[in-house]
């Protein structure tokens, strides 16, 4: 299993869609996989499944336009280091994939790489909500970054416990500064939140900021991986060429 | 025509499972509205992920889409939690193409098939916006029409569904198109107009065009109170299957479904003859589609769609001429080059059958289900479910041998003339299924899963009386007591409540209109969901309105009593049901007419329809009464029981 070659494909999830979970995601790559006849191993055992490992779930009605999935092939094809046929491949895959999930980027990486699960620690969010003005957002942001500890419920297993999600929060900003006289119209603001040890969703995010705060979208627009004190977007691990981004694929989704 | 997705986006990030209504299926398309064009909204009254796989929605939602003078969309039932939010925020019913207002629509079409959905599409027409009683509904308001199984007793949804249609939807379709288009370019002015022109086309019944009998051997029948009433409507039925090669792009869900796989139709009609079965009775004669069309429809579905699962449905597979060579051809690679696996749903009960299954199982052998019905030969004889118990235990033997662990069969109780002794036999006869099972495995797992018996309009036990739930009980305490201890086997049956409410809407007339209405006002959808399902609901109704379940489900009825569905015709003569229940109460047994000589059901004849069947000999196995010597067919094989040793 070493040995052999994956492709780590990065795509977008946006508009309609978004609406879709974390498994019918999955569920949706394994068909257009077999749509374009692209020979990916399978699983051992009595149910052989395709070997397709996704990051971290975007939460069911989040958008993305960094989602990743590492595809294990079928044998090693030094077809994949040309970054033409990769570049056709992202289109026939984006072709057999619902309409607001496109592939953005693709590239070989050796077997010997880390999984995305491990490897990701970091996500950047934008993230839209009501209920508040721009400039009470603004206030309630500083707030939220000079406390030492910020204390919110979450459930599991049927209980209710106060966890602590400050540590994760890695930063926090309007992405414009606030226009007095905004009035109700939402606002957009930047997160970067950690992954470790205890992730944060949008939503916990939004609700630490205050109960009237409604997140009424949230896009994920990077996964992270730290090494050494530096960031790396999951693609270039080995610097490898991949179909670059396609630019249309927001506006087409949106 | 104004989309109403910007007030329901807002909506989906509170409810459960949200992708139920943001449509966008691979297979959806986008009709374009206008002038000229007839608009359906096909409407499933359940939920998405049980109404999208309906192939006849799909079928229909193809061929409407595919003509210049119409177009259809699709809406299935919202769950409580978006019902709720959408009632609160006022959006109605839409579609989930356009994300239209039902209201947008030339007609809403209902597809029936189970009874129990009847308060949800009281619902629906409600959600839509409409009155949900037709006589109040406004000349500009859609037409309700439906269709389906059920539309072959129309009468507990006659007060609130303008016309439904019978049998085959395939060609009636484009009739009903064609009037509802002359009608709406004449300013469509008088909803009575357009009544009376759907009762024109063949197969379409128009419930306000007749009155019920008000007492007597008449009560509950049904008799024509208008000129353009016709005196007995008479299904549609489609001669060549292989001239309807849909779904050609069969609709590929973004979230989970049931059935999630490329099916495709391998046959329709069934004349097997089980005299309970209300699918096999409805959809005769046999019509198969040619074998090369199969392998055709499953090439291009697999490519089309990406799916590694196709079932070849019908209502006994194992009945299909060219099913050896189907199964062939997909495990050979002849249908794509990546592998795939075949569902086989309708299993006949036989070693062949076995043998079939088998081979396609390319993997995991979990369990294979097999449907005896009847715990002895005389009660298989009754309801004429011609299983030996020879190919009984002959199936059950190879089933184990060939690796299968876990054996599901499915049984029914409640039937008529049945007696203790019968029901007994069902455990007795799951007991020495697990016995075969422990020669091949150390812990075989045999499932024996009970239903309640419901009479089915359009069959012969249409006039048979029905267990009350007290009775059902009886019996499944008689059938736990006999399986207790038996190590392996384990029982489940279906709620005899739910069971006695499916026997009120199959067989009522009428007056259960009110009786639905006021349980739907009572907060009564989704009933065929179990954690909703309320038998109180249905009797506080039913004593509301001076009728109770003895009445209108449980009694048997008189052979000169009117049926509220006599006037509708699945094409079956009322006297060759009598005599085939008869027949039945004597424990006669009849066999395949496929087969063998005809026995004038009125199916073919009187349609001038054969059946279309692509080999005139039985299939290998002969099995099920075919061929078969029936008198000796109670005898328990000595090689199947004797002990392990014995063989």
């Amino acid at each position: 299993m070493s040995t052999a070659d994956r492709l780590r494909i990065r795509f977008s999830k946006l508009g309609k869609v978004r609406f879709t979970s974390h498994r019918d995601v999955a569920r949706m790559w394994e068909r257009a996989l077999r749509r374009t006849g692209l020979p990916v191993a399978t699983s051992m055992g009595f149910n052989p499944r395709p070997l397709l490992a996704f990051g971290l779930a975007l939460p069911t009605g989040a958008e993305s336009l960094a989602e990743y999935l590492d595809v294990t092939l079928g044998a090693t094809d030094r077809r994949w280091n040309d970054p033409v046929a990769l570049g056709l491949l992202a289109t026939s895959l984006s072709e057999a994939l619902p309409e607001g999930i496109d592939v953005v980027a693709a590239a070989t990486i050796s077997g010997s790489v880390d999984s995305l699960q491990q490897e990701v620690t970091l996500c950047s969010w934008d993230l839209e909500v009501r209920g508040v003005t721009a400039s009470e957002l603004a206030r309630r942001v500083e707030q939220l970054l000079a406390a030492p500890s910020v204390s919110v419920q979450r459930e599991r297993k049927g209980r209710t416990f106060d966890d602590d999600l400050r540590p994760a929060v890695r930063s926090l900003s309007l992405s414009q500064p606030p226009e007095p006289g905004s009035g109700d119209a939402p606002t957009w603001f930047r997160a970067e939140l950690a992954t470790r040890p205890r992730g944060v969703r949008p939503r916990e995010l939004a609700e630490a900021l205050g109960t009237d705060v409604v997140l009424t979208r949230a896009r994920r627009t990077q996964q992270w991986i730290e090494r050494d004190g530096t960031r790396w977007e999951p693609l270039n691990v080995e610097h490898r060429v991949g179909a670059g981004i396609a630019p249309h694929a927001v506006e087409r989704a949106s | 025509m104004r989309s109403l997705w910007p007030s329901i986006e807002p909506l989906l990030d509170r409810v459960s499972k949200p992708a139920r209504y943001i449509g966008g299926e691979q297979g959806a398309q986008v009709p374009e509205h206008g002038p000229g064009k007839v608009s359906w909204l096909l409407v499933y009254p359940d939920t998405y992920e049980i109404g999208l796989p309906n192939q006849g929605l799909q079928i229909l939602y193809e061929l409407l889409n595919e003509r210049p003078d119409a177009l259809a969309e699709r809406s299935y039932a919202p769950w409580v939690d978006m019902e709720e939010a959408m009632r609160l925020a006022g959006i109605p019913l839409f579609s989930l193409e356009n994300h239209l207002a039902a209201t947008e629509f030339d007609l809403l079409a209902f597809n029936l098939s189970a009874e129990l959905v009847y308060t949800n599409v009281l619902n629906l027409i409600d959600l839509a916006g409409l009155e949900i009683r037709s006589s109040a509904r406004r000349a500009e308001d859609p037409l309700v029409i439906a269709g389906g199984h059920c539309a072959f007793n129309a009468e507990p949804l006659a007060d609130f569904v303008d016309a439904f249609v019978l049998g085959d939807g395939e060609e009636v379709v484009g009739d009903i198109t064609e009037v509802v288009g002359s009608w709406l370019a004449g300013g469509h002015a008088e909803r009575a107009e357009a009544l009376e022109a759907l009762a024109s086309i063949e197969g379409v019944y128009v419930p306000a065009l007749y009155t019920m009998g008000a007492k007597g051997v008449a009560l509950g029948g049904v008799f024509p109170a208008s000129r353009a009433a016709p005196g007995e409507v008479l299904k549609r039925t489609i001669t060549d299957l292989g001239a309807w090669p849909y779904p050609k792009r069969q609709l590929v869900p973004l979230t989970e479904v049931v059935h999630d796989r490329l099916n495709v139709e391998v046959f329709r009609g069934c004349t097997r003859g089980c005299r309970f079965c209300q699918a096999g009775m409805v959809t005769r004669p046999v019509r198969e589609r040619p074998g090369e069309q199969v392998k055709e429809m499953i090439r291009s579905g697999l490519e089309r769609t990406g799916y590694d699962d196709v079932a070849l449905t019908s209502l006994s597979t194992a009945d299909f001429s060219s099913i050896e060579d189907t199964v062939a051809a997909v495990m050979g690679g002849e249908c794509g080059d990546q592998p795939v696996s075949v569902s086989l749903p309708s299993l006949r009960v036989d070693a062949f059958t076995v043998a079939t299954a088998t081979e396609i199982a390319r993997v995991r052998r979990t369990g294979l289900t097999f449907a005896p019905e009847g715990g002895t030969w005389r009660m298989r004889r009754v309801m004429n479910k011609l299983i030996t118990e020879e190919d009984l235990y002959g199936a059950v033997d190879a089933a184990f041998s060939n690796g299968w662990r876990r054996i599901k069969l499915y049984f029914l109780i409640g039937l008529p003339t049945e007696r203790d002794e019968d029901v007994v036999a069902i455990a007795e006869l799951a007991r020495r299924c697990v016995e075969i099972g422990r020669r091949y495995h150390r812990s075989p797992t045999v499932v024996a899963s009970v239903g309640g018996f419901v009479p089915k309009p359009q069959t012969p036990f249409q006039w048979c009386r029905q267990d009350s739930p007290a009775e059902l009980r009886h019996k499944i305490a008689l059938l736990r007591d006999a399986s207790r201890g038996v190590k392996g086997l384990s029982l489940r049956w279906h709620d005899p409540e739910a069971s006695a409410v499916e026997g009120l809407a199959s067989r009522g007339d009428r007056r259960l209109g009110a009786v639905i209405e006021r349980v739907w006002r009572a907060g009564g959808t989704f009933q065929e969901w179990s954690e909703r399902f309320d038998l109180a609901k249905w009797e506080e109704a039913l004593s509301a309105e001076g009728l109770s379940l003895e009445e209108v489900a449980l009694r048997a009825r008189d052979e000169d009593e009117a049926l509220p569905w006599d006037h509708l015709s699945a094409g079956l003569h009322r006297d060759f049901l009598w005599s085939d229940l008869q027949d039945a109460l004597a424990a006669v047994a009849v066999e395949d007419c496929r087969w063998t000589p005809c026995y004038d059901c009125g199916a073919c004849t009187d349609a001038g329809l054969e059946h279309v069947v692509a080999s005139n000999v039985p299939p290998a196995g002969g099995s099920q009464g075919t061929g078969q010597d029936l008198a000796a067919a109670d005898r328990v094989p000595v090689r199947f029981l004797g002990r392990a040793g014995a063989r």
